[in-house]
């Protein structure tokens, strides 16, 4: 009995302990930003992409499908489908310069690694609006490039660099190159030499050992590169208007351009959701073929 | 004699670091050699230039008679189980084994049978389908010994492959170890650091100290006679006195130690010359008066009991310490009583010591 009783005592002790403070209190904070500056905006999106337009285009607060069936029209298809070229171009130039470049930066022994690890993050440190538009001083037709190669006698007059699709895909893989970099050097670095040397030992060539074992075991990093490039590239609205012409729009453009001088909001949102449901899909995706999530940061 | 791996002046330098100093080894067709030594000795080093990891500074190494020192891992013929097992983290066991023969191309009913043959023989069957990190340390092991083995290599290198498991799996696994390398008659270059296994598996040891080969023998001539005072020190326990040649008498040699002389059997010794004896607590007596040929004395400090065997502590003049064994049950002195130890002559190991060639060398400089 009163061991029963001194048990009770103790176990409501222990249950004092850890639980402290009230759940309100502690993740009651966190919860209330989430939900004021993720969830309730995100909600709002939704609901006026539901929305249609007076002739002043005034929001106008109702439930019409238009906007969808607005943007499943040809022109629109056709710039989803260009966004999406663009974005898989600059994936695939990403994977193609930043495997062998993190590939080295993670093996070497050399004492500069840290310095070459350095050189993909500070360019982080400056706004990515002004790198862009420093890229369009040095390539435009009278810019750096264009005097550079004039000067040497290579080319006769001035080329033009900008406003064409490739312009923009390069600026695409400037800007989103260390998101492909960074996961591909965290999941290189992890791979075990000792790995490549039994590799070795049973018979495996060079090109094979890299089929075999590099390539399996750095897919992780592959994918969460490949994902952690391709949507944003959709986005980069800002990269397309200063370096690209009229002919390599992305998913973002529209978006923005919905929301400030075509001034259709509800059309907007409804872009932006079907933005973020590709984006939805495409890390659903990488989660079914096996990916990690703690790798995409997410 | 057919030698299957030889090594010839073979020197490794890592910049200032001279790891593997003018090695020679000559390695018998479907022996069990084990290289030990303590870590930092240069044996995994040499292990590794005989897998291909690393090439040698100087020198050449055959395998079969043929200079491999250039060839790359994946063009030799010898396969390696590594100390962290390095199994393929993403295919399965069977997967694993069978890598080396997929990457030969063998035809794939052939692949599947002696996957099979393999997995029966380092008894995994029914773990085919699992992946790595599903097992346990001794399984993982067996694994990476069946992937090297099915490749038929000629030679088996092994660097420290039971290190990373617990005692009792050890000595299952090292019995398991030799019983494969018996029936599959396959030349083992095994790798520890530990002296009790290198005993207990090897046919011939290589021990080495400071990248030097000190003694290449079988357990019983390196536990019986050790040619260097490391080899003497580092197999099993040991007296160590050392001191000068004082007397030669046909083969008996007495020697002045710090604390009076000691005797025992050898031949090429010189008058005066630096030398070890090492005797092992088990051939130590001693008895209550002076022995003829003996001249130490010693104070009976403890006793400790080791199951069958009693180790009795005794202290020379000096404080250093030696040991006696003497098994459980014979009569023991009383501690701190005082004893003369001695021991038949032949069972006391005379070693060249190498400080002679440090005095010869001042002699020299001296007369000039």
């Amino acid at each position: 009995m009163e061991l029963g009783e001194r048990n009770e005592k103790l176990i409501k002790k222990h249950k004092w302990r850890s639980n402290n403070l009230p759940a309100i209190a502690t993740v009651g904070p966190v919860a209330l930003l989430l939900v004021l500056l993720v969830a309730v905006p995100l909600i709002y999106v939704a609901v006026m992409s539901f929305c249609t337009t007076d002739q002043y285009y005034n929001v106008v607060f109702s439930f019409s499908l238009d906007n969808y069936k607005n943007l499943m029209s040809a022109d629109y298809m056709k710039i989803y489908i260009q966004s999406i070229v663009i974005a898989l171009l600059t994936t695939i130039i990403c994977i193609l310069v930043g495997y062998p470049f993190s590939y080295l930066i993670a093996r070497t022994k050399s004492r500069w690694k840290q310095l070459m690890y350095m050189l993909v993050i500070i360019p982080f440190w400056t706004n990515s609006l002004i790198r862009i538009y420093g890229w369009r001083t040095f390539l435009g037709t009278k810019g750096w490039l264009n005097t550079i190669l004039q000067t040497i006698g290579i080319t006769g007059g001035p080329v033009d660099f900008l406003y064409k699709q490739g312009t923009t895909v390069f600026g695409m893989v400037y800007c989103l190159i260390p998101f492909m970099i960074l996961p591909l050097y965290t999941s290189i670095e992890k791979l075990d030499g000792s790995l490549l040397e039994a590799a070795a030992d049973l018979g495996a060539k060079p090109f094979k050992r890299f089929l075999t074992v590099v390539l399996p075991l750095t897919s992780g990093g592959i994918f969460s590169g490949c994902i952690m490039v391709f949507i944003p590239c959709l986005g980069y609205f800002f990269v397309s208007n200063i370096l690209g012409g009229g002919n390599s729009d992305v998913i973002g453009n529209l978006i923005e351009r919905q929301f400030k001088s075509g001034n259709n909001w509800p059309l907007g949102a409804a872009l932006s959701i079907i933005l973020i449901v590709i984006t939805l899909l495409l890390v659903k995706l990488y989660q079914k073929i096996g990916g990690d999530m703690d790798e995409l940061g997410v | 004699m057919e030698y299957i791996v030889e090594l010839d002046g073979v020197n490794k330098v890592y910049g200032k670091n001279h790891v593997v100093k003018d090695l020679d080894l000559k390695v018998k067709e479907g022996e069990f050699l084990t290289l030990l030594g303590s870590s930092g000795c240069g044996k995994t080093t040499t292990l590794r230039m005989i897998a291909g990891f690393e090439e040698p500074t100087t020198g050449t190494i055959k395998v079969e008679g043929e200079a491999i020192e250039e060839k790359e891992p994946f063009e030799r013929n010898v396969n390696t189980v590594f100390q962290t097992y390095a199994l393929f983290p993403h295919m399965t066991i069977a997967d694993n084994i069978a890598y080396g023969l997929k990457i030969k191309k063998v035809p794939k009913a052939e692949i599947k049978t002696r996957v099979k043959e393999m997995i029966d023989l380092v008894q995994l069957s029914g773990f085919e389908k699992r992946y790595p990190s599903q097992l346990s340390g001794g399984q993982k092991q067996r694994v990476a010994i069946a992937r090297a083995l099915i490749n038929k290599p000629r030679v088996l290198l092994l660097d420290e492959p039971l290190g990373a498991l617990d005692l009792k799996l050890r000595k299952q696994m090292q019995l398991e170890l030799k019983r494969l390398q018996r029936k599959l008659n396959i030349t083992f270059i095994y790798v520890t650091h530990d002296q009790e296994e290198a005993l207990t598996m090897s046919d011939r040891i290589a021990i080495m100290h400071d990248g030097i080969l000190d003694q290449l023998g079988t357990p019983s001539e390196i536990y019986e006679a050790p040619k260097t005072k490391f080899v003497a020190t580092f197999i099993g326990e040991t007296n160590i006195f050392d001191g000068t040649v004082g007397f030669i008498n046909g083969d008996e040699v007495q020697v002045t130690v710090e604390n009076g002389f000691i005797t025992g059997k050898g031949d090429d010794f010189k008058f005066g010359e630096y030398i070890t004896v090492s005797v092992r607590p088990e051939k130590m007596k001693y008895s209550e008066t002076p022995v003829e040929g003996f001249g130490i004395k010693v104070v009976v400090k403890d006793y400790i009991y080791v199951g069958s065997v009693i180790k009795c502590i005794v202290v020379l003049p000096n404080g250093n310490e030696l040991k006696i064994e003497r098994l459980a049950g014979e009569s023991l002195p009383e501690i701190g009583s005082a004893i003369y130890p001695y021991w038949n002559k032949e069972d006391a190991v005379l070693i060249h010591s190498r400080e002679n060639s440090i005095f010869e060398a001042l002699d020299n400089v001296v007369l000039a």
